[in-house]
């Protein structure tokens, strides 16, 4: 019987919830690779410090690492690291932080050594040229001591990935303990401290498995948590909204947090918009680098070697003329001749195979397919049931790609982030100093992985190491203030009634309506949803437009969001799982409208394939050659867009 | 791609400590009802079929369905995971089975060494905790 109407759920959420306070020396907010790379690292140099970890999910599968990878992307080896930054810089388009790559790049292969030692397998090449997978690529001997890898383009390697990151987060939790980890937290929003000007002193946040509010004090605190998904609206709306390239679990709440802290922010105006299979997601990277599969367009043509498309790269010089072309204008002449109408687009995955068959015995050659489907079984299964579901045999069948909808990161061929200070060496430039390696502009406050601005392409590896990189710069900075007592400047009080604001809501007016869904009072967070990704994907450059936007559109979404960010406080819930979608909500709002914001600000486009100004549709340099920065004052509540000066470290 | 419990065999994970696919669903969806004493998918378009709980059922009740956009029927395929490696039936829509297995692991569960003993010495330095151990040089970069 649905009348009268009741909530629903299992874990149901009541009026007042308890309230546990703790106090830490440092606290890791996230669980996936950044955090497991500090969690690792922390007790090396902490000495006596309290540490806790707080993961919202469990560690063993969360982050973008849950299901598996098939390849670890950066991994130096015997490259410069020096070519390793000129590749991220030209990839992104040229504005990136050399400090922050080399810095990346200089430790990247220290932490996949130990991912090897740990027991993920890493495909080795034997001196006959073979790819030798599983443990019996360790009778190859280790990477570490020079064993090579086999390589898919330069700097990536094949990985039998599915227990990824079960064996770095097994590595992790060890390192820090049992009782120094919270899973099952999800921690919403900083803590300012009441005596100390721009200071960060822990965060807030609640348990999704029991009505428990946690409010954790803390010296110094590590924001790694992952990027944002399903803040424009999928290509499918239906079941399929979960099926989105990057984990759909990734809310922005690391912008979020930062932002909200004051924290400066860096290039949120880039975005990724990757090309894969079409609905599956699946990846292409091993199709195009380890299979060299090619493109064709709907007329058969590798549209890649057409006059059409060198123009196209032309308009985009010097960027569109580099010898490896960025991944944005990878997708912008596939946009091209989508637009012209000669989509779909397809990789001939039959003439791929069939090349390389030409060369292999029949155990080999069933070794290849076992490669293929490898690819996507250990990252996106699904890929792998729509093939079967539609009968695709990729040895027989062309499969489409195309473009999915936009994505924030900062770990991927994306650069949208926080600002942060780099190595405090002789080297770097002053302006890319805070103090301390990876502190934001924010007292205690420092970062890792997918919310580094400016600084893509460190990927499962570099985001671990990065997580190694800003512990022990937190260690010293926890050292050099060792008087710092933290004091948050809000109350318990006011926490709680911002934390269960939307359970209350939902409370006070649930009887009102006969369905506890439709209700004049509040609304859920899923139907919110739907209504910040219609608004994005119509007026901010999401697939419905190809991708394009223009100023006046952005001005109408900047107003929308004015609304939302109202609404975002009549979200009502029910249960904890509410509860945590109503919070997921507020911060992918906040991420998003920081993409416009920025997005507004740079006039120019920066990124084409990725996204458009219609109005400015070319790449500016003489203008726009520089940091795209903007800062959130939390006590003013206004905003400073700031060009900040590009300095390159690393020659050409 | 929705996950879901098979009703008949789904026990809740009554002799366990906990409910495994309550407990390792990346994005809180997996849950037990506690009178049914059966696990469900709460939220199936937030799914993003990381197959997190079909590996992980101790009865193998969780598998998922493509999803109902774009997935035509009639097609699964199911994981069986080991210590060392996994195993996939991969069945077709026209009724062909691929059978894979991938190795998954080098060394025994639990046995990933967090170097706990290790310490660091430098505070001041670039070098992280097992580098410095291994007496590596800090690289420094070319400079303009």
């Amino acid at each position: 019987m649905a009348i009268p109407s009741k909530p629903t759920g299992e874990l149901l959420a009541v009026r007042d919830p308890e309230v546990e306070e703790r106090e830490v020396d440092l606290l890791i907010i996230g669980g996936g690779m950044a955090a497991c790379g500090a969690a690792f690292e922390a007790k090396k140099w902490s000495g006596d410090l309290k540490i806790l970890l707080v993961d919202k999910a469990a560690m063993e599968r969360s982050g973008a690492v849950a299901q598996g990878l098939s390849a670890i992307n950066t991994y130096i080896g015997k490259n410069p690291i020096e070519d390793y930054v000129r590749m991220v810089r030209n990839d992104l388009m040229g504005i990136t932080r050399d400090d922050l790559v080399y810095d990346v790049g200089r430790h990247v292969d220290d932490s996949v050594h130990l991912f090897e030692e740990w027991g993920l397998p890493c495909w080795k090449l034997s001196p006959e040229g073979k790819n030798i997978d599983g443990a019996k690529g360790l009778e190859l001997g280790l990477l570490k001591d020079g064993a090579a890898p086999v390589r898919t383009g330069k700097w990536q390697i094949m990985i039998n990935g599915e227990s990824y990151k079960c064996i770095v987060a097994e590595a992790a939790k060890k390192a820090l303990g049992e009782e120094n980890i919270l899973e099952r937290v999800y921690l919403t929003k900083l803590l300012l401290d009441a005596n100390k000007e721009n200071t960060v002193a822990g965060a807030c946040g609640f348990s999704v498995r029991e009505n428990k509010v946690f409010i954790i004090k803390a010296k110094s605190t590590l924001v790694a948590c992952g990027g944002a998904v399903n803040i424009y609206m999928p290509r499918s709306q239906g079941e399929g909204k979960g099926r989105a390239w990057f984990p759909v679990w990734n809310s922005g709440s690391g912008y979020t947090l930062c932002m909200e802290a004051g924290a400066e922010m860096t290039m949120m105006e880039n975005r990724f918009t990757p090309t894969r299979f079409k609905d599956g997601y699946g990846p292409v990277g091993a199709w195009f680098l380890l299979f060299k599969a090619k493109v064709q367009n709907g007329m058969g043509e590798n549209y890649l070697t057409s006059d059409f498309t060198k123009g196209e790269l032309e308009r985009y010089a010097p960027y569109g003329l580099a010898a490896v072309t960025p991944t944005c204008l990878r997708n912008h002449v596939m946009l091209a001749e989508m637009k012209e109408g000669r989509g779909p687009v397809f990789l001939d995955t039959p003439t791929a195979l069939a090349t390389i068959a030409e060369k292999l015995d029949k155990k080999e050659l069933k070794h290849l397919e076992s490669e293929a489907w490898e690819d996507f079984l250990d990252m996106t299964c699904g890929q792998a049931n729509l093939w079967c579901a539609k009968n695709v045999e990729p040895e027989k069948t062309m499969s489409e790609i195309m473009p999915t909808e936009p994505y924030l990161l900062g770990s991927h061929s994306g650069c949208c982030g926080v600002w942060c200070g780099g190595p405090m060496e002789d080297w770097n430039h002053d302006s890319y100093k805070t103090g301390y390696n990876r502190m934001t502009t924010v007292n205690g406050l420092f970062i890792a992985g997918d919310v580094v601005g400016a600084s893509g392409h460190k990927f499962s590896s570099g985001s671990h190491a990065e997580g190694r990189i800003a512990i022990k710069a937190m260690c010293k900075y926890v050292g050099d203030n060792a008087d710092y007592a933290p004091a948050s400047k809000e109350s318990a009080q006011e926490i709680v009634d911002y934390l269960w604001q939307p359970v209350r809501l939902f409370l006070d007016n649930y009887e009102y309506t006969t369905a506890t869904d439709i209700n004049p009072n509040y609304i859920k967070p899923s139907g919110f949803s739907m209504r910040l990704m219609k608004a994005t994907n119509e007026y901010g450059a999401g697939w419905a437009t190809y991708y394009q936007t223009n100023g006046t559109n952005l001005k109408i979404l900047m107003d929308m969001f004015k609304d939302m960010h109202e609404d975002s406080f009549k979200l009502g819930a029910g249960d904890l799982h509410e509860l945590l979608r109503a919070h997921e909500m507020r911060h992918r709002l906040w991420t998003v409208e920081l993409h416009n914001r920025h997005m507004l600000f740079r006039e120019e486009s920066r990124y084409p394939g990725f996204y458009y100004r219609a109005d400015f549709p070319n790449t500016d340099d003489a203008n726009w050659f520089c940091y795209g920065n903007s800062k959130y004052d939390p006590a003013s509540k206004e905003w400073t867009m700031i060009k900040k000066e590009y300095i390159k470290i690393v020659p050409d | 791609m929705p996950s879901f419990v098979i009703q008949e065999k789904c026990d809740g994970c009554k002799g366990g400590d906990k409910t495994a696919c309550m407990y390792i669903c990346p994005n809180d969806l997996m849950i037990l009802d506690p009178v049914a004493m059966k696990a469900y998918n709460q939220e199936p378009d937030q799914c993003w079929e990381c197959f997190s709980c079909v590996k992980i059922c101790p009865t193998q009740a969780v598998e998922v369905r493509g999803y109902s956009d774009f997935v035509p029927l009639g097609s699964s395929i199911v994981p069986m995971r080991g210590s060392e490696d996994i195993m996939w039936t991969c069945k077709f829509r026209n009724g062909m089975i691929k059978r894979f297995k991938f190795p998954i692991r080098t060394t025994a569960e639990g046995a990933a060494n967090a170097y706990a003993d290790l310490k660091g010495k430098d505070l001041d330095s670039g070098l992280l905790s097992t580098e410095e151990a291994a007496g590596t040089t800090l690289p420094m970069p070319q400079t303009v």
